[in-house]
C-alpha cells in the first residue's frame, strides 16, 4: 500500500470544496484539519457581477449598510440586494471608531434602542459565525463637578428603568477598577463619581464590518465595492434606481447608509437634511503591557481611553470646531488630547502615540440618529451617526431591513423619524452621546 | 491647522476663531410657518466643497467675518467683513494683499 501525501489529499479535499459552493464554517477543529491538512481557506465573500435592477439598494458598505443587508436576507428573506460603496468594506466611520459598545442613554427612546443593539452584538460572534471580540469589561463616566454628578444619576435612573446595568459610583471604587486614574482631590479636574456600566465594552470594529459583509454574502447579497452612487432617480416623488460608476441599476427602494457623506448621498435624491459633518479624532499610543481593563470616558475633559488587547491605548476626543470633510490629523487635536489624557493618567506621559487618524460624524441637533421614510417613496435613511453610529450598527440593521420588507417603521425606531425636526420633536440625547459639551 | 485670512488681523490659526455655521437668510418671523421656521433652524447643506460660512474671530478683532472655504481641502479663497455687499472673492483676495494697515480689506 502506497501512502498518499497530506498536500495530496489537500489537493483533491479543495477541489471536492469548490465544486460544491458553501461557505467554510471557522471553528477550532476546521482550523486544526486545515492546518494538519494544508488546506487553504476559502475568499470570505464573492465578487458578483453587478446587476441591473434589485429588489433593494443599499448605499454604503459599512456596518449599517451591511448589517442592513444582512437582516434583510436572514430575517426576511429578501437576498436580491446589492450593498454599495464608493470604496472599500468598512472604509468610512466603520472602521475609524473607537469601537466602544454601550447603552447607558439618557432618554427612554435611546436607552431601549442601544440597549437592543448590546443584546445583538453579545450574539453576533454566534450569529455570523465571526468572531468579533466583543469585550464587556466595563464602562466608566467620569463626573468632575456637581452638575455632571447630577447627570449621571439620571441617566443611571433612566437605565434602571429601562432594566440596564448602570449606577453612579465613588472614587475608592473608581481607583479599584481604574489603578492609574488620579482620583485625587488635587488634581485639576477631581474625579466625584462615575456613572458605572459594567455590560459596555469595546469590540474589533473590522471583524464585525467583515463578519455581517461575509454573512450576509453567503445569504446571496450583492456587495460591490468601489461603485460610486452618482445619481439616484426620482419620479413622481418615487425612487426608481440609482446610477454608478459602473452602470444603472433599477430598484424600488434605496437605503441611505453613508454617515459622514449623507448630506452628499441625500442631494442627489433632493432630500435635505439637519446635518453638519465635523471630522473626530482618534489616536492610539504604542503598546504596553495591559493595565486598563475599563473603557474610562471624561465628558468634561473630552476624551475616553481603553486598551485594545494588543496593549495600545485608544483616545477619542470630541467632534474639530468647524465642519469639514477632511480627514487630516491636526496637531492641536494631538496636543489637546494629551494633556487632557495626562489630567486623567499622569503616570502615562512616556507613552509615545503611534498614529492618529480622523473619521466623519454627521452631527444632528439633538445628537440623536436619523430613521425611516423621507419625503421621497422608497428613499429611506439611516443617517445622523455622529459620534455614537458604531454602537448602533445591529440594531439599525435590524430595524432598517424589518422597515425596507414590510413597508412599516419598527416601534423601536419610531421617535428618530426625519419629520420630527420639522414637527418640533427632537429626542435630546446630548447629555449621554458625545463628550463635546 | 487652517490659516484664517481676516480682512480686519490678516492670516490667523483657526484656534482663534469660533465658528459659526453657514451662511443662512433668516425667514420673516411674523410670516414663516413653523416648518419654515425650522428648517431654517435646523437643515444645512452641509456640502463636500466650496461653502459660505461666518466666523467670529474670537481671539482677535471679535468681529463677524464671512469666509469662503472648501470643506474637503479646507483652503480658503476669500474672507471678508460679514454682512453689507457680497464682494467678488477676488476682489477680497486683493485687499487682504495690502497688508499693513490692521484695517486693509476692511473695505472689500
Amino acid at each position: 500500500m502506497t501512502q498518499t501525501p497530506l498536500s495530496v489529499v489537500g489537493r483533491r479535499a479543495r477541489s471536492l470544496r469548490s465544486a460544491r459552493r458553501g461557505p467554510a464554517r471557522y471553528s477550532a477543529f476546521d482550523l486544526l484539519r486545515r492546518g494538519a491538512l494544508g488546506r487553504d481557506w476559502p475568499r470570505s465573500f464573492t465578487q458578483p457581477e453587478l446587476k441591473g435592477s434589485y429588489d433593494a439598494v443599499v448605499i454604503g458598505a459599512g456596518v449599517h449598510g451591511l448589517a442592513t443587508a444582512y437582516y434583510l436576507a436572514a430575517n426576511h428573506g429578501m437576498t436580491n440586494v446589492a450593498v454599495l460603496d464608493k470604496a472599500y468594506i468598512g472604509g468610512g466611520g466603520s472602521g475609524r471608531n473607537t469601537a466602544i459598545v454601550r447603552s447607558n442613554y439618557l432618554t427612554p427612546e435611546g436607552v431601549r434602542f442601544y440597549d437592543r443593539s448590546v443584546k445583538l452584538y453579545e450574539n453576533l460572534a454566534v450569529d455570523l459565525n465571526f468572531n468579533v471580540m466583543f469585550s464587556q469589561r466595563g464602562h466608566l463616566t467620569l463626573a468632575h463637578n456637581d452638575s455632571s454628578l447630577r447627570t449621571m444619576r439620571w441617566r443611571a435612573e433612566v437605565n434602571k428603568l429601562q432594566g440596564i446595568d448602570s449606577e453612579v459610583i465613588g472614587p475608592e471604587h473608581i481607583s479599584r477598577l481604574v489603578p492609574y486614574l488620579d482620583v485625587s482631590a488635587e488634581a485639576r479636574y477631581p474625579v466625584l463619581g462615575a456613572l458605572y456600566h459594567p455590560p459596555g465594552g469595546t469590540i474589533r470594529h473590522d471583524a464585525v464590518n467583515w463578519g455581517y459583509a461575509r454573512a450576509a454574502d453567503h445569504l446571496g447579497v450583492h456587495i460591490h465595492q468601489y461603485t460610486e452612487v452618482t445619481a439616484i432617480h426620482v419620479e413622481a416623488d418615487r425612487v426608481t434606481g440609482v446610477s454608478t460608476n459602473r452602470g444603472d441599476i433599477a430598484a424600488p427602494v434605496v437605503v441611505n447608509c453613508t454617515a459622514g457623506w449623507a448630506s452628499t448621498v441625500c442631494d442627489l435624491a433632493g432630500v435635505r437634511l439637519p446635518l453638519i459633518t465635523h471630522p473626530l479624532q482618534a489616536a492610539v499610543t504604542e503598546p504596553v503591557k495591559v493595565f486598563l481593563e475599563a473603557v474610562v470616558v471624561s465628558g468634561s475633559l473630552h476624551v475616553y481611553v481603553s486598551q485594545t488587547d494588543r496593549g495600545e491605548l485608544v483616545f477619542g476626543a470630541s467632534v474639530d470646531p468647524y465642519p469639514s470633510y477632511s480627514m487630516r490629523g491636526s496637531l492641536e487635536f494631538t496636543e489637546e488630547l494629551a494633556g487632557h489624557v495626562l489630567e486623567l493618567m499622569p503616570s502615562i506621559a512616556k507613552l509615545r502615540v503611534l498614529r492618529q487618524w480622523a473619521g466623519l460624524c454627521d452631527m444632528t441637533p439633538d445628537y440623536s440618529p436619523i430613521m425611516g421614510v423621507t419625503p421621497v417613496d422608497g428613499f429611506l435613511v439611516d443617517v445622523g451617526w455622529g459620534t455614537y453610529g458604531y454602537k448602533a450598527g445591529p440594531v439599525a440593521g435590524e430595524a432598517m431591513a424589518e422597515l425596507v420588507a414590510t413597508g412599516k417603521t419598527p416601534e423601536i425606531i419610531s421617535a428618530f423619524d426625519l419629520a420630527r425636526f420639522a414637527e418640533g420633536r427632537l429626542v435630546g440625547e446630548k447629555g449621554a452621546a458625545a463628550v463635546g459639551h | 491647522m487652517i490659516r484664517i485670512p481676516c480682512p480686519h488681523c490678516d492670516a490667523r490659526n483657526s484656534t482663534e476663531f469660533r465658528h459659526v455655521g453657514e451662511a443662512a437668510a433668516r425667514p420673516d418671523p411674523s410670516t414663516a410657518t413653523p416648518e419654515r421656521w425650522r428648517a431654517y433652524l435646523y437643515e444645512r447643506a452641509n456640502p463636500a466643497g466650496w461653502t459660505s460660512e461666518t466666523w467670529f474671530h474670537t481671539m482677535g478683532c471679535r468681529r463677524y467675518i464671512t469666509v469662503e472655504r472648501h470643506t474637503v481641502t479646507n483652503e480658503i479663497r476669500s474672507a471678508r467683513p460679514a454682512g453689507g455687499t457680497r464682494a467678488e472673492p477676488a476682489a477680497a483676495l486683493s485687499a487682504r494683499g495690502d497688508a499693513g494697515s490692521p484695517d486693509a480689506g476692511g473695505q472689500a
